[in-house]
């Protein structure tokens, strides 16, 4: 154990432990502003915001400080240091880096979208001073909105920290920004005609620590102060980003990485991000539906239920193989437990499938070099997988647990060609649908058709039963990704209209007693089922649990 | 006084840039001495010499070659900083002119004695005539077998040297700023550590010298290290932070002197005499306000000040930032310190690279008040606020990754704590007096 004194507090580190005096003063409690540093990026030290006083302890006693001051990105946490973040010198170099970052600011706070979560507007607060000095003209630069098809750039707000730089260099490895002209000058810019539009792009907005780089498609859209945040997974593919929804009054307005070691690292790609539009979509099922003849009626869920239970009921009575279920790798496991029990409670001779898995090419693995290659895996930061949907090892875990084998939703559409398919439930969640019409002519001679999605697709125009269900965001459970990390989804906004989280329809279908909570079904699903053991406490922390050590369930 | 040049022996000798004039007149001996000497005691001999770089900063210039790592499998890069770009210096430009076998033999024993397989000479883009005269040596240097493989026969000695023409900005003279832009990259002085010793050009050990170190070197060997430490001021023994200050070292003298030159003497000499012997006095009959040290960087003398020594301690004692590259600039009393003021603040506005928030901004900011001074709408607290700037970005250690805010803040303070009646004056006067003149 080493020990490091900051500002009078003693720090202990580990041996192997690698930490610059940002990180160690953070340990500390204390907060050493900085732009230019970011854990994932490479120190460049420019920004010279974190200017800190060091020194050392001699034997005696005494302390023996340097006359210069150092930044605390560059300078690694060595024992027997001694460190000054808020020494008057230290103070001093700080606000004075400050007042230089606002002298060609145009201080547009009030338009400015990052307002409210700006590190200008943060440190100047904490570090700054309450005025400015200067009296000269600003340098009035132009700004940019050719910068990415999403991101647009303030030039004036820029602070110069080339986060934003590193970042294409060293994450994405496309290398689309740079910084031209020199000095005062300086700017960030692209090569005329090859704009930032990597796959990746939309993180340089989030590294941005001011309003500089902004998301076109969050522009405007609302303050950031009327924003709640709430952690969830991106489902969009099989890596299982940790995020952040931010949400307002039930519209979900953007979503933002989450740091997560375990899961992605710091970043998240633009198709996730971007991603989550059909949340809000305007054709969205807002309430169950059944259909008479050529007619569809919208019906209420304690008219609909009842109904359907009944019906399924009594055709698993009457022929239990030929009742089928399909567990969409959209549901969360939670979910895909709770219509397995049901659905198996009425027999143990029903079928269970897993729905179609959608793969669009390879995966995606970056820094990409030059030729856009992908590196060698032991050199890859960051991984868009071709799998695209958030919970297939979740339901197939399920699936094997209570049935052994795994029929693949080919299976159900052959079955359903021989007309061995008296009742199919078919649960959804795909936000481009995943049925086609050829679907609907296969499933033709199924006896009774209910869907339960999200979206309207061919299906839902020949289904007899018709429920809405819940997108990610407006439901609680958990995801397992192509690793084997169980993640917490939590609910950030409530289903539109009637829609139901499919955990509500399914609880109300075995006819238990009030709400889903995922806690209590996460706990009994850690009971029932040994291969999610790891979950036994209900709560995942915000990291995740990797089930069965690290490796796959 | 007796002093007999050494660095400039050759200069206004008749083709003396050709090979076979430079070998008639003894070159390429130190060569050959220092072949016969292992690398290490070629370190030591320059090690003992107390040479200390003459490219401004003034490190010892052996010591820093110990630093590269020892059994290093190489390469090992020499880089020559010939991006002479200090306002006031010309010395290395006139090396490599008048004699650039000399520079050529300098890299070549400092190659051997680092174990250094490629040489680049990083060369200011605006030297066209060096660009010539110096390919020409290296032409015949190859041709000669002085240069290229099996260095005068031996088997184990080879060096590339190529020469590299900048890329027209002040801080690709930054040793590290040299060593991006070489690799193509924007001047962006690097984070230290890791010192260019241990990983500089293309990840690899690198050492910098300036192009009259190396000349040094020359003659350092040819003559010994003890004929080196007999010129020049030894340390002061009160001072245990003076190495000391030996050899022979080419001042430039420029500005409003009768006679502006290159001169080799001494190290130790006065700004006075340097004026009044070799620069034939100030111009036009008039006096000296103000003496720029060793390039404006470095700051100002007033006249009382004059005395003071020039070698490596001197100027700071009277509050400048060193001797930096010797180069000095005779400012008459004529002449306004604001506007003198203004043009280095303009300069260092212009040559900051903007990678430290305090050296971009900073620099910006002072020239912009000093430009309002000019306009006559200076007030008399901009002062102190120039003052406090100057402190900010360069006079606090360790603000900046590099020298360059240094020598933006060194001019402001001296000018407005030496001369601030002046500065007074003129804001008071709004700037009229000095328009009737």
């Amino acid at each position: 154990m080493a020990v490091i004194t900051i500002n009078d507090k003693d720090v202990q580190l580990a041996e192997s432990e690698r930490l610059n005096l940002i990180q160690a003063a953070q340990r500390a409690g204390y907060e050493v502003p900085h732009y230019c540093w970011h854990p994932a990026l490479t120190v460049v030290a420019s920004c010279r915001m974190c200017l800190v006083e060091v020194g050392e302890k001699k034997p005696d006693g005494t302390v023996a400080m340097q006359p210069r001051v150092v930044p605390a990105c560059q300078t690694p946490a060595r024992p027997g240091m001694v460190v000054r973040t808020n020494s008057e010198k230290a103070k001093a170099a700080q606000a004075a880096t400050l007042e230089y970052l606002l002298l060609n600011h145009p201080l547009d706070c009030p338009v400015c979208d990052q307002a409210g979560e700006c590190y200008l507007q943060d440190y100047s607060y904490k570090f700054g001073r309450g005025y400015s000095r200067f009296k000269e003209d600003k340098i009035i630069r132009p700004d940019k909105d050719y910068i990415g098809e999403n991101i647009a750039l303030f030039t004036d707000r820029c602070v110069m920290c080339s986060r934003c730089v590193r970042f294409t260099r060293e994450i994405s490895g496309t290398a689309e920004l740079q910084i031209i002209h020199r000095g005062a000058h300086a700017e960030i810019d692209v090569f005329p005609g090859q704009p930032c539009n990597n796959k990746l792009a939309g993180n340089v907005v989030d590294l941005c620590p001011v309003g500089a780089l902004c998301s076109k498609d969050f522009l405007y859209k609302q303050r950031v102060w009327f924003l709640k945040s709430t952690s969830s997974v991106c489902p969009r593919c099989s890596t299982g980003c940790s995020i952040t929804i931010d949400h307002h009054k039930d519209i979900v307005y953007r979503l933002r990485p989450r740091a997560n070691p375990q899961a992605q690292g710091w970043f998240m790609c633009d198709e996730g991000r971007f991603g989550y539009k059909y949340i809000n979509a305007a054709d969205r099922l807002i309430s169950p539906m059944v259909r008479h003849d050529k007619h569809t009626l919208y019906v209420g869920w304690e008219e609909v239920l009842p109904v359907l239970r009944r019906q399924v009921r009594q055709a698993v009575t009457e022929a239990p193989e030929s009742a089928w279920l399909v567990l969409s790798p959209w549901l969360t496991c939670e979910e895909a437990y709770l219509a397995v029990r049901w659905f198996r409670s009425l027999s143990p001779q029903t079928r269970l499938a897993s729905g179609p898995v959608p793969v669009v090419g390879e995966d995606d693995r970056y820094p990409k070099d030059v030729h856009g290659n992908p590196p060698p895996l032991d050199k890859t930061l960051f991984t868009i997988r071709a799998e695209k949907c958030p919970n297939r090892l979740g339901v197939e875990a399920i699936l094997k647990h209570y049935q052994g084998t795994i029929h693949s939703f080919d299976a159900v559409l052959e079955a359903a060609r021989r007309g061995e398919v008296r009742v199919l439930y078919l649960t959804g969640g795909y936000p481009e649908p995943g049925w086609t019409s050829e679907h609907c002519t296969a499933l033709e001679g199924v006896g009774t058709l209910i869907v339960q999605d999200i979206l309207p697709s061919p299906l839902t125009s020949v289904a007899k039963y018709i429920l809405p269900g819940a997108a990610f965001a407006e439901k609680d459970g958990t995801f397992v990704n192509h690793a084997g990390l169980a993640q917490a989804i939590h609910r950030a906004v409530q289903p539109p209209g009637e829609a139901r989280s499919d955990a509500r329809i399914f609880v109300d279908l075995l006819e238990r007693r009030g709400l889903p909570h995922a806690p209590a079904l996460r706990a009994e699903l850690a009971s029932e089922i040994p291969c999610f053991a790891p979950l036994n406490a209900g709560q995942i922390g915000p990291l995740g649990v990797f089930l069965n050590g690290e490796g796959k369930p | 006084m007796s002093f007999e040049p050494v660095l400039l022996r050759n200069r206004g000798v008749p083709d003396v840039q050709r090979l076979e004039v430079y070998q008639q007149r003894g070159g390429y001996r130190a060569l050959e001495k220092a072949l016969r000497m292992s690398p290490a005691e070629v370190v030591q001999v320059v090690k003992d010499s107390g040479l200390r770089g003459r490219g401004g900063a003034g490190f010892p210039c052996g010591v820093k070659w110990t630093f590269l790592p020892k059994d290093h499998s190489g390469p090992i890069y020499l880089c020559v900083n010939a991006d002479e770009s200090e306002p006031g210096t010309f010395n290395n430009r006139i090396l490599m002119e008048e004699d650039p076998h000399q520079v050529l033999e300098g890299i070549t024993i400092s190659a051997y004695a680092t174990r250094a397989t490629t040489a680049y000479i990083y060369l200011r883009y605006e030297y066209g005539r060096c660009y010539r005269t110096m390919q020409r040596a290296v032409d015949e240097a190859y041709a000669a077998g002085l240069l290229g493989r099996n260095i005068l026969g031996r088997s184990d000695f080879h060096l590339d040297v190529y020469l590299h023409r900048g890329a027209g900005a002040y801080i690709c003279g930054e040793e590290t700023g040299l060593i991006e832009s070489l690799e193509g990259k924007r001047a962006w002085p690097r984070i230290k550590p890791p010192f260019p010793a241990v990983e500089g050009a293309f990840r690899k050990p690198t050492i910098v010298n300036n192009v009259e170190t190396l000349a040094c070197v020359t003659h350092i060997l040819d003559r010994g290290a003890d004929w080196f430490k007999s010129i020049g001021v030894p340390p002061d023994p009160n001072n245990p932070r003076d190495l000391g200050s030996y050899g022979p070292k080419l001042y430039c003298i420029s500005g409003h002197v009768n006679n502006p030159c290159c001169v080799e003497l001494p190290l130790g000499v006065t700004a006075r005499q340097l004026i009044e012997e070799h620069g034939g006095g100030v111009w036009k009959g008039r006096k000296a306000k103000a003496v720029v040290p060793g390039g404006i960087s470095m700051g100002f003398l007033s006249e009382s000040e004059l005395d003071t020594p020039l070698d490596f301690i001197g100027p700071t004692k009277v509050g400048c930032l060193g001797l930096g590259t010797a180069a000095v600039i005779v400012i008459d009393d004529q002449t306004s310190m604001v506007d003198v003021l203004y043009n280095s603040c303009r300069f260092f506005r212009h040559e900051s690279c903007g990678q430290c928030t305090p050296c971009r901004e900073g620099t910006e900011w002072m020239t912009k008040i000093l430009a309002r001074i000019r306009r006559g709408q200076g007030e008399l607290s901009d002062l102190d606020q120039l003052l406090e700037i100057a402190n900010g970005i360069g006079i606090t250690p360790g603000t900046t990754i590099c020298g360059l805010a240094d020598g933006a803040a060194w001019p402001v303070k001296n000018a407005l704590t030496k001369f601030r009646a002046e500065f007074e004056e003129y804001i008071r006067h709004h700037g009229r007096h000095h328009d009737q003149r």
